[in-house]
């Protein structure tokens, strides 16, 4: 295939040539490498070229314990490091048929969604960056600290947690969570408007995102495209509907969907559900039951033999662990569906035809971690 | 001596005539050129060094941040710092790149900025050279600069950079041409292209006071087509961070990069002083019909402050544009030029001759 593409190159009548962006590059947040393929300005063909942050995740599970396995799943996708946990957690429980405390099913709701909302403020922050709104970033990264703050406190960490453990948690929520969430809840519900402000309603913004990268919902479905980015086209896919874990059941929420399936579309699904968690947390907080933050587990965790799946909803996508135990204390095959690596798939079909300032805008709103790609 | 903050005329003449007492005229003329330029090198430098510090303080303000703030009072000696870096710096030069064309293209870039910086009237009387065509001059000058963009983009053999200098290319072509015609809108109304005759002509008021609405209109297009001259954001395509690492200078470094990246801020400052002359009264002090109190208060405050005052607030705005909004696609800024500014300017223009010609302006 891409010998093919350098001999096109090579004709001295095309006027096409290739461009690598990547894996140095600043629009790409991380190691991702596209070899694009370009006439003029327009796009004609995008091949991305995973494997520069492979660690070989999946491998080193077969030979570490379940609780160790989840400070691996820490560094996947980065910045849904509480929901990784929560899917190995849920994974090795059911196995278990362990009936972890109903405080510690609160907390980690209450955890993933507040650390979907700093995803999302992350997201927000970069994306307004790849459009050139340079300010954006600052702004973003500008509230995420507060729910960074609230993660210190209580887990010790602010970015890789490994908060959760098979059977509960690694310690009691701080004193203070509660009230510093409530506290963040009101600071950010006043600050989300300016986002709005920033970026939102900005005509070049608009310009830039309205009717590109059209994602149609058949598209979706078949290359698995899921989280905000399958939702923006309509794609029904929330795992926390669909498949409630944790307390997702006692919340009231909305699925957002939207059916443009454009850049702008995942923009607003990105928006809006910030506010939907923010919802969320606020049915919770103030209900966490007393009780104990860990189930009484045996020292050494033996699945037995057979096979585990289980899912949850990352901030991008559907995150599937599937464990092949053979009655060890370690698996004998770990598998992670990846979102990102499949939302990455459809990246060339949407950027064909457009300029490659657009490649750079829709690989924005596809909001890909490039660890979570490779593994 | 006779020198006076209101009027460097007689301190400059007086310069003139003691130097030509003292030696033959050819030789006074030879060190009056070097005393100018001099000057003006030195002013060009401490404005770029200047300009630097201030966009960084002004976009860490409108970015909930400090700046800099740790060298010097305020982190004012930073960009002393940064020159001094920058100079210590290793040149780099690319294996294929067109060794010649690659090493000439900061300086033509440079050199555009500086001889547009010698017909920009500071104050009454402090003015390098008074051309009669000053306007012509300054706009057949600083779009010499893309010459030297389009020729370190091209010779660094890297498509980023390629990408970045045609664009660059496409974009000043075509903002020239709003620019231009704006320009001439107050060129009609004065008179006269030579810039110190147009201040004079704003004595009682500016040309945005006196030219109706047309004149705001030339105002807004001639800031939105001269931010997209300078390359600045929301048009600084042909650097497109996020795009193309750093557009046609990705490959220079040390004080090659320097010399770029000063250009671009003294580009900044010529049109934002090319406005100040031609749309808000160049060095005169703000004057209102009938008051006359006011206007003597006004009056009492020296010209190049006027006019230093002004062309930090053009640069301010423009500065402004480049910390919120998101940069435009290479077909929409094309766009907006060839569909919407340049009709809109061309249009804009008839009026204004209509205008000029009943003679309905103050």
């Amino acid at each position: 295939m891409i010998e093919n593409r350098e001999i096109l190159l090579n004709d001295p009548n095309s006027e096409r040539y290739l461009v690598n962006m990547g894996p140095q590059h600043p629009s790409t947040h991380g190691v991702l490498r596209l070899v694009v393929g370009i006439k003029g300005e327009t796009v004609d063909s995008v091949q991305p070229h995973c494997g520069y942050i492979h660690r070989g995740i999946e491998k080193m599970c077969e030979h570490i314990t379940y609780p160790q396995i989840i400070h691996l799943t820490d560094r996947m996708d980065y910045l849904s490091a509480h929901q990784n946990n929560h899917a190995v957690c849920l994974a090795v429980e059911n196995a278990l048929g362990v009936q972890v405390p109903e405080r510690v099913q609160y907390i980690r709701t209450i955890m993933d969604e507040l650390s979907r909302i700093a995803s999302h403020q992350l997201w927000w922050a970069t994306f307004g960056m790849d459009l050139g709104a340079l300010t954006t970033f600052f702004y973003g990264l500008r509230d995420r600290e507060k729910i960074l703050d609230i993660f210190e406190e209580s887990t010790g960490s602010r970015f890789l947690q490994s908060y959760y453990t098979p059977g509960g948690l690694m310690k009691d929520i701080h004193p203070d969570f509660q009230k510093h969430v409530k506290e963040f809840l009101v600071y950010f519900r006043k600050l989300l408007p300016e986002y709005d402000q920033l970026l939102t309603g900005n005509v070049i913004y608009r310009a830039r995102s309205i009717n590109m990268g059209l994602l149609s919902k058949e598209d979706a479905i078949n290359y698995g495209v899921t989280g905000p980015s399958g939702r923006g086209s309509g794609f029904s896919c929330d795992v926390r509907k669909h498949k409630p874990y944790g307390v997702y059941h006692k919340a009231e929420f909305n699925e957002i969907l939207r059916t443009e399936g454009d850049v702008h579309a995942r923009y607003m699904v990105h928006m809006d559900e910030m506010r939907e968690s923010m919802k969320i947390i606020e049915q919770l907080i103030d209900n966490i039951p007393a009780g104990d933050f860990i189930a009484k587990m045996k020292p050494v965790i033996k699945l037995p033999a057979g096979e585990y799946w289980q899912s949850v909803e990352t901030a991008r996508g559907e995150l599937g662990v599937y464990i092949v135990s053979d009655g060890n204390k370690n698996p004998y095959r770990m598998k992670f569906r990846s979102p990102n690596l499949s939302n990455l798939g459809v990246l060339e079909k949407l950027s064909i035809g457009h300029k490659i300032a657009d490649l750079i805008a829709i690989g924005g709103s596809m909001d890909y971690i490039i660890p979570d790609i490779d593994r | 001596m006779n020198f006076s903050f209101y009027d460097f005329t007689g301190f400059t003449q007086s310069i003139d005539q003691a130097l030509k007492a003292s030696m033959s005229p050819f030789w006074a003329v030879t060190i009056e050129l070097v005393l100018v330029g001099v000057s003006i090198l030195a002013f060009y430098a401490l404005l770029g060094l200047f300009l630097v510090y201030w966009e960084r303080k002004v976009c860490a303000m409108m970015q909930n941040r400090l700046g800099p703030n740790r060298v010097g009072p305020r982190g004012f000696l930073q960009t002393i710092a940064d020159l001094i870096k920058l100079l210590l710096k290793e040149l780099i030069f690319i294996k294929n790149a067109d060794k010649l064309l690659f090493n000439i293209a900061p300086f033509i870039v440079i050199i555009a900025s500086f001889m547009a910086i010698a017909a920009i009237p500071f104050a009454k009387g402090l003015h390098a050279m008074d051309f009669d065509i000053g306007i012509f001059y300054i706009l057949a000058v600083s779009s010499l600069g893309v010459v030297g963009i389009l020729i370190g983009g091209w010779s660094s053999n890297n498509k980023y950079s390629l990408i970045g200098a045609m664009r660059s290319g496409a974009q000043i072509v075509s903002y020239e041409l709003s620019v231009g015609l704006t320009l001439l809108s107050v060129v009609v109304l004065a008179g006269t292209m030579q810039l110190s005759e147009i201040v004079e002509s704003q004595r009682d008021a500016w040309w945005i006071m006196k030219g109706h609405i047309p004149v705001w209109i030339a105002f807004v297009i001639f800031l939105i087509a001269s931010t997209a001259e300078t390359n600045r954001g929301p048009f600084d395509l042909a650097e497109a961070e996020s795009e193309l690492t750093a557009g046609f200078h990705t490959e220079y470094s040390g004080i090659k990069f320097a010399f770029f990246f000063l250009a671009e801020y003294m580009n900044m400052f010529i049109v934002a002083s090319m406005a100040t002359t031609v749309f808000l009264g160049g060095w005169m002090p703000l004057h209102f019909w009938g008051l006359t109190g006011f206007n003597e208060i006004m009056d009492f405050i020296p010209p190049f402050i006027w006019f230093f005052a002004k062309v930090f607030f053009v640069i301010f705005v423009m500065m402004w544009f480049k910390w919120t909004f998101p940069r435009l696609r290479i077909d929409q800024l094309l766009q907006l030029e060839w569909k919407y500014l340049l009709p809109l300017s061309l249009v804009n223009l008839l009026i204004i001759a209509f205008i000029a010609m009943m003679g309905w302006h103050f």
